[in-house]
């Protein structure tokens, strides 16, 4: 592990430690078995990885072997309980700021890397793992695509630095050809172009936004809470009569905000067979 | 963005629908369908404000050859007025299609060309 | 007139299948005369994000979905139209996508195959409806590999936008890439790569350096594409029908976990290039040259 103590620890390796103790695994993913409820849990998580053999993947990014060390990660829990009658939950501790940028990450497949995260998190669900998301930092584009976002749950720190969307404000700027100031206007009003956290819950894909926890120095007490709804949202999650994604589209919220994806599966429903 | 509204007689009904086009730099799509009574309407979103006077040339200019009870979306993305037209007759031109075929009515939509 | 002289006097055209928009695209891969669109311009499901921003839609929202059939078997056809605002994934045109994807696997759920193919021309999220964009991709990707169980999903890359962003992922998880020299597979675009790693790092104007890179050529010589074809509507139609002949893999590309950490193992990021990574990539490679 490159995280010592004299260094400032990232949200993603704190809130593992908090969680689930010393990881397993060596960085650039961590990785361990904890008690969760009155269950034993799987932890993941991505940190940064000084040491890491490509340069540009050494922050809490997910590059190269980072989407192959996630799959491995949440691959070798579906082993272990391949003959469980109750699968383990795998929990998802993201803080991601991207996915790695770089010329060898194009090259040798940086997408493929991360479908690698995607594929081990959707089969570990479709296995009846509950697989749930806890968003402590950033949670962005392709990176949150390979971790956590194809959890049957995602829970959210209500705190600054927080945040889920498809591109960072100042890239997006650029190519919307907008200024920073411009677009955080434009998030007031088109709800999934918003950078603020409270505005992502709005789009009925969150599904417990957790406030009042310090997300940088969680006391003793915060990380219980953190623990419990964790735990709760295990037990929702395995009460789900699908293993897909139908949730997200069950809310108030979701009928609201996404009244179109909602209507889109309607009308195709209704088409799907010739008449 | 402006949403333009025009309105010419008709004389002639038809039953089938064509859709042409793709809303592409440069270019528009032309949606058109039966309209409700002998009047053809035409609806136009444009991405390019200030431009009425030659929409309604480019109309008037297609509607003096045109008599079809017609209802004409267009979702335009800055077409010039002569790829305007070109859209507007491959449209004309996949609905005789579509009526040579028994006329094609409430079917899915004849597609026109690229 | 005997069959040497016909072969002589017959010279053969190829036609293009990339010069065929979106919709075109999903009919030439359709048998013939079964095409039937699904949520079709005239349903005129729209963008309800655009207008707040000024942008005219496109009455399919940039995605064609039809029904029919391939080699007589039933099936489904997705397409991007990368005309309207770069094939990018919004709300609907991402729903389009998910929701038929979804159908396809529930109905081989109840034991009625549907063949999935996806057209993959897209610069990835459209960032006019970011956060929607996303979810609607993370949709698809859960929808894409409960399927592949079931039967081959089957991707084609086809140029000349490509399939980047969080499409990307989606095209990695398929059982099955058919792809042209004209392609691009990657994850960031070279302009972004240019802007976050800076000129030295790639330098998104040199052409020919991105297709060495991320090219159809390039990503089916080392293992990241399975059919590399010819622009030509019968060569890809074909290298679609064969997919399917072929059935699901034992293990998709995105399984391949053990495999893909050895060959990063393998090679020196500091030394490596596209040809040198061929010898680690690629040598059994199931890349497949179709006329």
């Amino acid at each position: 592990m490159t995280m010592n103590d004299t260094q400032q620890l990232t949200r993603g390796a704190l809130w593992f430690r908090a969680l689930a103790g010393e990881s397993t695994s060596k960085a650039p993913v961590w990785s361990g078995d904890a008690a969760l409820g009155d269950e034993t849990a799987r932890f993941v998580s991505v940190v940064p990885d000084a040491d890491n053999r490509f340069p540009r993947a050494t922050d809490n990014v997910v590059g190269l072997e980072q989407g192959w060390l996630l799959g491995r990660a949440v691959r070798d829990a579906i082993a272990q309980d391949a003959n469980a009658a109750k699968k383990r939950p795998i929990v998802a501790i993201v803080d991601v700021k991207s996915q790695a940028y770089g010329y060898r990450e194009e090259m040798l497949g940086v997408h493929l890397a991360c479908a690698a995260g995607v594929d081990a998190y959707a089969t570990a669900r479709d296995a009846g793992h509950p697989v749930i998301a806890l968003i402590v930092g950033p949670a962005m584009s392709g990176a949150f695509l390979a971790h956590g976002y194809q959890a049957n749950r995602i829970l959210a720190l209500d705190a600054p630095g927080t945040l889920v969307h498809a591109m960072g404000k100042e890239a997006a700027a650029r190519v919307t050809r907008r200024t920073v100031d411009e677009l955080d206007k434009l998030g007031e009003t088109i709800v999934p172009m918003s950078y603020s956290i409270a505005s992502f819950a709005k789009l009925g894909l969150l599904d417990t936004l957790i406030g009042d926890v310090d997300a940088d120095a969680p006391s003793g007490a915060h990380i219980e809470r953190v623990r419990g709804i964790l735990a709760d949202s295990v037990r929702d999650a395995r009460a789900d009569k699908s293993r897909g994604l139908s949730h997200r589209l069950e809310s108030e919220t979701a009928h609201k905000t996404r009244a179109a994806s909602i209507e889109v599966r309607r009308r195709l429903a209704a088409q799907w067979d010739a008449a | 963005m402006e949403h333009l509204t025009f309105e010419y007689p008709a004389q002639r009904a038809f039953t089938a629908r064509a859709h042409v086009g793709v809303v592409g730099s440069g270019d528009l799509e032309v949606l058109l369908s039966p309209a409700a009574s002998m009047t053809a309407t035409v609806d136009v979103r444009t991405s390019v404000d200030g431009y009425s006077h030659i929409w309604k040339s480019v109309l008037d200019r297609f509607f003096q050859r045109y008599d079809g009870a017609a209802h004409i979306e267009i979702n335009d993305f800055g077409a010039t007025p002569g790829v305007v037209a070109l859209r507007l007759a491959e449209a004309i031109e996949a609905i005789d299609l579509a009526a040579g075929n028994s006329g094609a009515h409430g079917g899915s939509g004849v597609q026109g060309g690229a | 007139m005997n069959s040497a002289v016909l072969q002589a006097a017959a010279p053969v055209l190829a036609d293009s299948f990339i010069e065929l928009p979106a919709r075109e695209r999903v009919r030439a891969l359709l048998d013939p005369g079964t095409f039937r669109e699904l949520l079709g311009p005239f349903d005129r499901i729209e963008s309800p994000w655009l207008p707040l921003q000024g942008i005219v839609c496109q009455a399919d929202d940039g995605a064609v979905i039809a029904r029919g059939t391939i080699d007589g078997e039933p099936a489904v056809v997705a397409a991007l139209e990368s005309a309207f605002q770069g094939g990018s994934i919004g709300e609907v045109s991402g729903s389009k996508l998910a929701g038929a994807l979804e159908l396809a696997l529930r109905d081989c759920e109840r034991g009625r195959i549907v063949r999935p193919v996806v057209l993959f021309e897209t610069g990835g999220v459209r960032l006019q409806e970011a956060n929607l964009g996303l979810a609607v991709i993370a949709e698809m990707q859960a929808a894409i590999v409960a399927l592949r169980r079931y039967v081959p999903v089957v991707g084609v890359i086809a140029g000349m936008v490509g399939c980047f962003g969080g499409m990307s992922l989606a095209a990695a998880l398929c059982s099955h890439l058919v792809v042209t020299k004209q392609g691009r597979l990657g994850m960031n675009g070279p302009e972004v790569i240019e802007q976050e790693a800076g000129i030295d790092e790639l330098d998104s104007s040199d052409k020919r350096r991105i297709w060495q890179l991320i090219g159809g050529e390039q990503r089916a010589a080392t293992g990241l594409a399975d059919s590399l074809v010819d622009d030509d509507v019968q060569a890809v139609r074909t290298a679609v029908v064969d997919a399917f002949a072929r059935g699901v893999p034992k293990a998709h590309r995105s399984e391949q976990v053990d495999a893909y950490l050895a060959r990063l193992a393998a090679i020196d990021p500091q030394t490596v290039t596209p040809d040198t990574m061929r010898a680690v990539f690629g040598a059994d490679a199931s890349a497949q040259i179709k006329e």
